[in-house]
C-alpha cells in the first residue's frame, strides 16, 4: 500500500481543522471514546454545533480556548486505497514556521479558501511556499459553500482569481474542490446540493491522485550519519559508514569521490541490516564500506565520481525567517543540511518576495519573522549540494542561532 | 534493461512499513550523531521493544551508541521486566535501571493514593532524576503521535528545558529531514524515532519482522475489577478490592503496558499476532481510550504531564 504525506494551509478560520475533523468523521475513522470526548469538549469549549470538529486536531489548551490552531497536528488514517500521514497546520500568519514545518514533508498540498472572503494574504503566502518547497500537486478547496448558497459563480470566480495568482507561481498541478467542511459536502460523499460540480469529492479524490514524489534526481546522493566502528577482536577492522540513500542507488564496485575531500575511491561493500546486497535503492538504510581506508567523518557526502554535487563555499539560496528577532547583519549562525553542520554567515540578502505580486522586491538588507528572501550564505566549510529544484535532500537546509540554539530559517538552494 | 525492470519492481513492493522503518532508523543515526550522553527509554513495551529492534538495524555490528534505561515503577508486570532483563543479556547491551520506590523514599513524595495508586505521575521524578545523574542530552522515546491529541503535536526532536518541561508554544520548527538537536548544557532533547507509526503499523511491523513480546499483550485468563466505566482492572497487590467490587475472571490482553494499576486489560481472543491485527481493524476504542485511567482525569491531562517533564 503506498502513502500520502499532505498538508493543509489557507488563511485562519477558512476551515482546515474543521475540514480533517470531517474527513476522518464520515471516514468513520475516529474511535467512539474519541468522539464523546470531542461530544463533551463542544459543549463547554467550541462552537454552538452538536460536535466542533475542529478539536479533533485542536489538540492544545491554548488552541481549544482560543478556537485556533497554534502548532501542527499529525493525523494517521487509511483506507482500502491508500495510507495517509495529514499535518493540519495553523493559518496565523505569527504561526508560518509551524505551517512550514507541516508542509515540508508533503507531497500535497490543501489550500483552504472561505467562498466568502475569496484569495487573502495567505492564500498568496501559503501557495507561495508550497512553490518553494516544490510540492507535487495543489488541491484548492473552497471552503464554507454552504454559506454562499452553494453559487457555482462564487466558485468559477474564486477559481480563476487562483489560477490568474497561481500563474507566476510555477506551481505544476492545481486542482479544486467546492465544499463545506461542516455539512460534509464534498467531504467523503459527494454534495447534492452542488450538481454542477462534476469531479471527485475529497477522499475520493485524495485516494486515487497519482502520487509524484517531490523531485528526486536519479543521480545518488549520500551523507554518513554515523560511522559504525566496533572495535571488537573479531571486527577489529571493521569501519562502516552509515545513512541513507537520499536518492538514486549505490552499486558494489561503483567508483565514487567523497566530499569535500574529493578523494575516490571504490563502494567495496553495501551492508542493509548487516546482509550484504549488490544494490541499494533511494531511501534504504544502509552501511557503506571502501576500498581505501580514507578519512571521512559525519556529515561528508559519497556520491558517484561521474556526477558530482557542487562543491562550494558560498550558495545562493530563498529562505524564509522564522525567528521571533530579526536577522542582525553580520551574525554568526550554523548552517545544517541533513547531517551536514557549519559555521556560516548571511552575506547579502539580495532580494525580498512580495507576497503580494510575487515580484522580487529591492533588499534594504533586514529580515524579520516571515520574511521570504534571496541571500548568499558563506560557509566556513564546504557543502556540497544540488539545488533544491533537483534534489530536495540535497538542496534543503535549516539556519541555527548559535546563541539560542533555535531554528531560524529554512532555505531551499537556487 | 533488465536492471530499469528491476529498480521498478522494487520501487512498487517498498511498503509503507520500509518508509516508516527507513525514517526511524534515520532518526536513530542522527541521534548517535548529534548527541554526547544519548538514552534510550526502554519499558518493556510493545514501543520500545520495536525500538530495541530498530536501534539493531541501525548500529550492528556496532553496539548501541546508548543505554537502555528504564524508570521502574514497582506496579509492573513481571513478563515486562522478564523480557527486558533477558533482552538486555542477550543482546549484550546496557541497562540502566532506577526505581521510583527509592525517589519516593528520597525525596519524601506522597506515594499514589486510592484505590487504584498509580505511580504514573511520580515516574516524572525519577526520570528527571536518572536524566541528572547521567548527565544525558537526548532521551528516545517509543511514543507515537497517533496516541494522543497533545502528542500529536509534539516534534520529532522535542526540546527541554533544564526542568524537563515542554512548551508547546514554542516549539523549534522542523524542516523536511534535517533535525535540530542543539541544545545548552542541562537542557535535554526528547526524541521520537516512531512518531509517525499508529498501533498498527506497530503491529503489522512486529508480524513482519517476527518480533517476541511479552506475553501478557496475548490473551490469557486473568482475574480482574470491573470498574464502573466498563475497565477491567488486574487485581494486584497494590490495589485494594473492595466488597462491591465487581471481581471477573476473563479473557483478556494488554494494548499497553504502564503501571500496573492504571493500565486495563480489553477483552480478547488474540492469541497470535495476526489475531492482534484482525482485532485492532474492527476495534472501536482507542488504544489510551481503551487502556489509560490516568487520561481521563482532564481534557489536558496529557498536556500538563509533558510540560512538567513527562514523556
Ligand atoms: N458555515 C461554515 N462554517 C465553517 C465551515 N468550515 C469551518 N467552519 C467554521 O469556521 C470556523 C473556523 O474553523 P477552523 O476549522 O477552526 O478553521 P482553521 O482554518 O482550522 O483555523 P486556524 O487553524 O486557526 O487557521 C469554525 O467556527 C468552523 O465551525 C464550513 O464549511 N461552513
Ligand atoms: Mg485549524
Amino acid at each position: 500500500m503506498d502513502l500520502l504525506r499532505f498538508f493543509t494551509a489557507g488563511n485562519v478560520d477558512d476551515g482546515k481543522s474543521t475540514l480533517i475533523g470531517r474527513l476522518l468523521y464520515d471516514s468513520n475513522s475516529i474511535s467512539t471514546d474519541i468522539i464523546e470526548t470531542l461530544t463533551r469538549q463542544s459543549k463547554t469549549t467550541g462552537t454552538n454545533t452538536e460536535i466542533d470538529l475542529a478539536l479533533l486536531t485542536d489538540g492544545l489548551r491554548a488552541e481549544r480556548e482560543q478556537g485556533i490552531t497554534i502548532d501542527v497536528a499529525y493525523k494517521y488514517f487509511s483506507t482500502d486505497k491508500r495510507k495517509f500521514i495529514i499535518a493540519d497546520t495553523p493559518g496565523h500568519i505569527q504561526y508560518t514556521r509551524n505551517m512550514f514545518t507541516g508542509a515540508s514533508n508533503a507531497n500535497l498540498a490543501i489550500i483552504l479558501v472561505d467562498a466568502r472572503n475569496g484569495i487573502t494574504d495567505q492564500t498568496k503566502r501559503h501557495s507561495i511556499i508550497s512553490a518553494i518547497l516544490g510540492m507535487p500537486h495543489v488541491l484548492v478547496c473552497i471552503n464554507k459553500m454552504d454559506l454562499v448558497d452553494y453559487s457555482e459563480e462564487k466558485y468559477k470566480q474564486i477559481e480563476s482569481d487562483y489560477l490568474t495568482f497561481a500563474k507566476q507561481l510555477n506551481l505544476k498541478d492545481i486542482s479544486f474542490i467546492p465544499a463545506s467542511a461542516l455539512a460534509g459536502d464534498n467531504v467523503v460523499t459527494k454534495s447534492d446540493k452542488m450538481s454542477w460540480y462534476k469531479g471527485k469529492p475529497l477522499l475520493e479524490f485524495l485516494e486515487t491522485i497519482e502520487i509524484v514524489e517531490a523531485k528526486q534526481t536519479d543521480v545518488s546522493r549520500f551523507q554518513v550519519q554515523y560511522v559504525i566502528r566496533p572495535q571488537t577482536d573479531d571486527l577489529h577492522d571493521y569501519r562502516g559508514f552509515a545513512g541513507r540513500v537520499v536518492s538514486g542507488s549505490y552499486q558494489k564496485g561503483q567508483k565514487v569521490t567523497v566530499l569535500p575531500s574529493g578523494i575516490e575511491t571504490t563502494i567495496d561493500k553495501i551492508e542493509v541490516n548487516q546482509q550484504e546486497v549488490e544494490l541499494a535503492e533511494t531511501n534504504t538504510p544502509v552501511v557503506l564500506h571502501l576500498k581505501d581506508d580514507v578519512d571521512i567523518s559525519r556529515g561528508n557526502s559519497i556520491v558517484p565520481t561521474e556526477h558530482l554535487p557542487k562543491t562550494e563555499k558560498e550558495v545562493t539560496a530563498t529562505i524564509c525567517w522564522m525567528d521571533n528577532a530579526a536577522y542582525i547583519p553580520g551574525q554568526k549562525i550554523l548552517l545544517q543540511q541533513n547531517s551536514f553542520r557549519t559555521k556560516a554567515v548571511v552575506k547579502e540578502v539580495i532580494s525580498k518576495i512580495d507576497i503580494h505580486s510575487f515580484t522580487q522586491l529591492e533588499s534594504d538588507g533586514a529580515m524579520k519573522l516571515n520574511d521570504i528572501c534571496k541571500v548568499l550564505i558563506k560557509t566556513a566549510e564546504p557543502i556540497s549540494f544540488d539545488s533544491y529544484a533537483d534534489n530536495r535532500n540535497s538542496g534543503s537546509f535549516i539556519l541555527i542561532n548559535e546563541n539560542t540554539n533555535n531554528t531560524i530559517a529554512a532555505g531551499t538552494i537556487d | 534493461m533488465d536492471y530499469i525492470q528491476d529498480k521498478e519492481e522494487i520501487m512498487k513492493n517498498k511498503d509503507y512499513l520500509d518508509e516508516l522503518e527507513a525514517e526511524a532508523i534515520y532518526i536513530l543515526r542522527e541521534v548517535a550523531g548529534q548527541f554526547d550522553r544519548p538514552a534510550l527509554l526502554f519499558s518493556g513495551g510493545k514501543d520500545s521493544i520495536c525500538l530495541v529492534h530498530l536501534a539493531l538495524k541501525a548500529f550492528r555490528p556496532g553496539k548501541f551508541p546508548f543505554p537502555l534505561v528504564h524508570v521502574d515503577t514497582g506496579h509492573n508486570f513481571e513478563e515486562a521486566i522478564t523480557y527486558r532483563d533477558n533482552l538486555a543479556k542477550q543482546l549484550d547491551e546496557k541497562l540502566i535501571v532506577r526505581y521510583v520506590t527509592d525517589t519516593i523514599k528520597a525525596k519524601k513524595l506522597q506515594d499514589g493514593k486510592g484505590k487504584f495508586p498509580s505511580r504514573n505521575g511520580l515516574q516524572t521524578y525519577t526520570l528527571l532524576d536518572v536524566i541528572e545523574e547521567f548527565e544525558f542530552d537526548a532521551c528516545i522515546g517509543g511514543a507515537r503521535r497517533d496516541e494522543e491529541k497533545a502528542r500529536a503535536k509534539e516534534r520529532i526532536f522535542s526540546v527541554r528545558d533544564e526542568f524537563g518541561q515542554w512548551d508547546p508554544k514554542m516549539q523549534r520548527p522542523e524542516l523536511w529531514n534535517i533535525y535540530n538537536g542543539k541544545v545548552n548544557k542541562g537542557e535535554n532533547v526528547r526524541v521520537f524515532p516512531i512518531s509517525n507509526w499508529t498501533e498498527l503499523d506497530v503491529w503489522n511491523y512486529i508480524k513482519r519482522e517476527k518480533i517476541e513480546l511479552p506475553s501478557i499483550y496475548f490473551t490469557h485468563e486473568r482475574e480482574c475489577i470491573l470498574t464502573e466505566n466498563g475497565q477491567l482492572m488486574n487485581t494486584n497487590e497494590f490495589v485494594t478490592i473492595e466488597e462491591k467490587d465487581v471481581v471477573v475472571k476473563k479473557k483478556v490482553r494488554y494494548r499497553t503496558v504502564g503501571d500496573m494499576t492504571c493500565t486495563a486489560a480489553v477483552e480478547s481472543e488474540a492469541y497470535t499476532v495476526d489475531d492482534i491485527i484482525k482485532e485492532l481493524k474492527e476495534a472501536k476504542i482507542s488504544e489510551r481510550g481503551a487502556t489509560r485511567m490516568d487520561d481521563r482525569v482532564s481534557e489536558a491531562a496529557m498536556e500538563d504531564r509533558k510540560k512538567g517533564g513527562y514523556f
